[in-house]
């Protein structure tokens, strides 16, 4: 094939733009490497750059300022055999920063050109990410308290597999985009052009000075050892290959036998390390494994090992509406930080209430029942006072039975941790 | 019977993969993480694909495209997430890329309380985007919930092209509690309707008996173009002011036009009530608690809970109201979706209940209103 370009929409960009080379340029690549159109994506997003994918007569999703990347990531992972091109000015360059970034450290392989002039042609000439400080341009003096961006050092810092400069009028472009599209990783050539509609208007530039300029930037060669690696995709496939298939959620059948009917609100209150919330899926579980319904809703800040947990449970042979605690049947106290955040709740106890507390625990006055262990005495440690707490409960046949509580544990845990956590049980029930 | 303990972001994630969801893309945020986590544990082993984007922008971008290489797709996030999302979401809309995007709700403004509840998005989802154009939102209230609609959301976006958002909350979404797996009533698996391969494709073209355009992916053998510009039915920008009237028109009426064939909701018809409690999400769950004590208490009140807030089921919510005197309107903000109520009912007194406290409303605030009329 002759060309990719779209003979019915011929290039249009301002006379002398970059632009229109750097296409024909990439257009040439294209089809000496023996590529037809549906062989390849054009990624481009808002600006001048985004006009490449009208120009080819190739898939092309043409979308947001900047996040052109993030379509072309999604795009080569569902299609790993496309080849996906995406174009981006300096503009979507800033904008779309993090993109880039994450981008180079996947390493997925998609091929970036920036179309790089310096400043935003299609709004009038403001500063860029690469706008030379002591340039002229439609920000004022902006640009000149603000240093240029060099993506290259930037791209190869953060992974890049590849990384090149470029002129837009180096007699070997057409090569430089041909080894860029054909590097299995990501690779991003920085390709610097005039902006003869805005740019070059207050700015002398010209192709001389361009090849002048990158000859005095860092040598790029080695980033390509440092960042080698395996392409996203495959390493991906390959990771996600050795997993093992997801377990289907456990059915719990009813074998067991509630001691009560109607809905009963368990509160457990403790904090970060007493395996609060875990006591209150053993409690959920027991309730399955006696048909009945359960819900939990935790209460824990987001630091971890400190802090309140609070755990609610309700349990009930009915549907299960209303989730909140309105009426509490059963309180677990254990820790002053889950007490103290629920001492509204603890004020306004009915006296069917029962409350079981670690010894030790100040509880404001209430007019519940109230059950005091020293699990300490018994040497359990704290981790296990939850569960000692649901054996206590089950060995006063509230809410739970023992019977419920082994099955809770059995369809919880391994059976060594089962044996340990049967052990506590034991432990507290003699 | 046998019971499955699940928290509503898991029952979401497998109810994606009923649905045939092949890729999901997120960023960390409480409480959506664990929906993250699920598609983590549920895809990758499975063929499909769960990518962790660099910030929220990045996730849903390439969820958009990967949904144009044909996958169905589904990211999640929370209030702040979906600012992020925003122009993504618009791009979705106005160039008809399915995706399902769940929201679950924690209390705002801004970052707000990870760890609270709230349904205070729900006017955001529905104008958050840039041109004002329609998009369908459902509401669960329960974790069966979450699974069933997750699988109708899917196929929604699959037949309509278009965004579709479960707006989910903390409460539903982070509580773990029992279901009976037998008894879910998964619809049958949509997909989205594929090019004639005997006539020339126009990304945008549709027949005069649709409102949807037929879909190829990029990547396949006949050439697809996508933009976010405005745009022809060749996929190529338009300026022609007849062509874009067209397409904006249909955007909308593809949407607007259909919401009966999607309309999900539960109701409790009480005998001799003269007062209607409408509720959504997990209030729906105090609301019903409230309509039972009600009723013992001789203050009988009837209840519509809604599953698909947006569009707006106006002649639904229209006929469903028509019998009774005064409507009580319970959601978990300070009033959102009782401005499409009382907008919809003119002659009616419609009260509203409502909080942002991070705590659940609860049965008995919505009975003192319900009883108080």
């Amino acid at each position: 094939m002759d060309s990719l370009l779209n003979a019915h929409r011929p290039a249009v960009f301002c006379p002398g733009c970059s632009h229109d080379r750097v296409l024909h340029a990439l257009d040439r690549a294209l089809t000496e490497m023996g590529y037809i159109g549906e062989d390849v994506a054009i990624v481009s997003d808002i600006g001048c750059s985004g006009l490449f994918d009208t120009f080819f007569n190739t898939h092309a999703l043409h979308g947001l300022h900047g996040r052109a990347l993030t379509y072309a990531t999604g795009i080569k992972m569902a299609r790993p055999d496309l080849t996906v091109i995406v174009t981006m000015g300096d503009g979507g360059l800033g904008i779309g920063g993090a993109h880039v970034l994450g981008t180079c450290r996947r390493n997925i392989d998609l091929t970036l050109l920036v179309l790089d002039n310096f400043n935003y042609g299609m709004t009038g000439g403001q500063y860029s990410s690469t706008t030379p400080r002591e340039a002229v341009v439609g920000s004022g003096f902006l640009n000149s308290v603000e240093k240029p961006l060099d993506i290259c050092q930037v791209a190869g810092a953060a992974g890049a597999g590849m990384v090149a400069r470029a002129s837009t009028y180096q007699k070997d472009l057409v090569d430089v985009l041909k080894d860029a599209i054909t590097f299995d990783g990501f690779s991003l050539v920085d390709i610097w052009g005039i902006c003869p509609g805005r740019y070059t208007r207050r700015n002398k530039l010209t192709p001389g000075e361009i090849a002048a300029t990158l000859a005095r930037l860092p040598d790029l060669t080695d980033f390509k050892a440092q960042n080698e690696r395996m392409e996203y995709g495959k390493a991906y496939r390959k990771e996600a290959a050795m997993l093992d298939n997801p377990q289907d959620p456990v059915r719990i059948p009813a074998t067991c036998v509630a001691p009560q009917t109607g809905r009963q609100e368990v509160v457990i209150l403790g904090s970060a390390g007493q395996r609060i919330i875990t006591a209150g899926e053993l409690l959920c579980l027991a309730g399955a494994s006696a048909g009945c319904h359960a819900t939990q809703k935790n209460d824990y800040p987001i630091t971890v090992m400190r802090g309140h947990s609070v755990s609610e449970v309700i349990l009930s042979d009915r549907n299960i509406e209303y989730t909140g605690i309105e009426d509490p049947s059963v309180v677990i106290a254990l820790a002053p930080e889950g007490v103290n955040r629920r001492r509204q709740m603890l004020a306004t106890l009915s006296p069917e209430c029962l409350i079981i507390k670690a010894a030790g625990i100040e509880l404001p006055p209430c007019e519940a029942e109230i059950v005091e262990i020293d699990f300490t005495a018994r040497t359990i440690k704290s981790p296990d006072w939850a569960l000692a707490a649901l054996a206590v409960l089950a060995g006063r046949g509230q809410t739970l039975t023992g019977e419920m509580l082994t099955a809770a544990l059995r369809l919880r845990f391994d059976p060594k941790v089962c044996e340990r956590a049967l052990a506590v049980i034991e432990g507290v029930t003699i | 019977m046998e019971l499955t303990l699940m928290e509503g972001n898991e029952a979401i994630g497998r109810g994606a993969m009923a649905a045939g969801c092949t890729f999901f893309a997120g960023y960390p945020i409480t409480p959506a993480t664990t929906l993250y986590n699920t598609m983590l544990k549920l895809l990758p082993p499975t063929g499909g694909i769960c990518l962790q984007g660099e910030d929220e922008i990045a996730s849903i971008g390439f969820c958009l495209g990967a949904a144009m290489a044909g996958m169905k797709t589904m990211t999640a996030t929370s209030g702040p997430g979906i600012s992020l999302y925003s122009e993504q979401i618009s791009f979705s809309i106005g160039s008809e890329i399915p995706i399902v995007i769940v929201d679950v709700q924690r209390l705002g403004p801004s970052t707000g309380s990870a760890t609270k509840g709230a349904d205070g998005d729900i006017q955001f989802l529905r104008w958050g985007s840039s041109g004002g154009l329609p998009v369908i939102v459902l509401t669960p209230t329960d974790v069966k919930d979450c699974y069933e609609l997750t699988v109708q959301a899917f196929n929604l976006a699959e037949q309509y092209r278009c965004p579709v958002f479960i707006a989910a909350n903390k409460e539903i979404s982070m509580t773990r509690e029992s279901l009976c797996m037998d008894e879910l009533q998964l619809p049958p698996v949509v997909e989205r309707r594929q090019a004639d391969p005997d006539v020339p494709f126009m990304p945008f073209g549709v027949s005069e008996d649709r409102r949807v355009p037929d879909f190829l992916p990029i990547g396949g053998k006949r050439l697809v173009r996508q933009t976010s510009s405005t745009h022809g039915v060749n996929g190529y920008i338009t300026t022609d002011p007849a062509e874009i009237a067209m397409m904006q028109r249909r955007l909308r009426s593809k949407i607007v036009g259909a919401v009966g064939d999607f309309t999900y909701f539960d109701e409790r018809i009480v005998p001799g009530a003269d007062t209607l409690i409408v509720s959504y999400g997990i209030t729906a769950r105090a609301a019903r608690v409230a309509v039972g004590r009600l009723e013992k208490q001789g203050h009988p009140a009837s209840l519509l809970v809604l599953k698909t807030l947006w569009p707006v089921p106006e002649a639904f919510i229209g006929e469903k109201a028509a019998p009774y005197r005064r409507v009580v309107v319970a959601e978990m903000n300070l009033g959102q979706y009782v401005r499409e109520i009382r907008r919809l009912l003119p002659g009616k007194e419609v009260a509203f209940v409502g909080e942002m406290n991070g705590e659940l409303i609860t049965p008995g605030q919505i009975m003192e209103v319900a009883a108080n009329g």
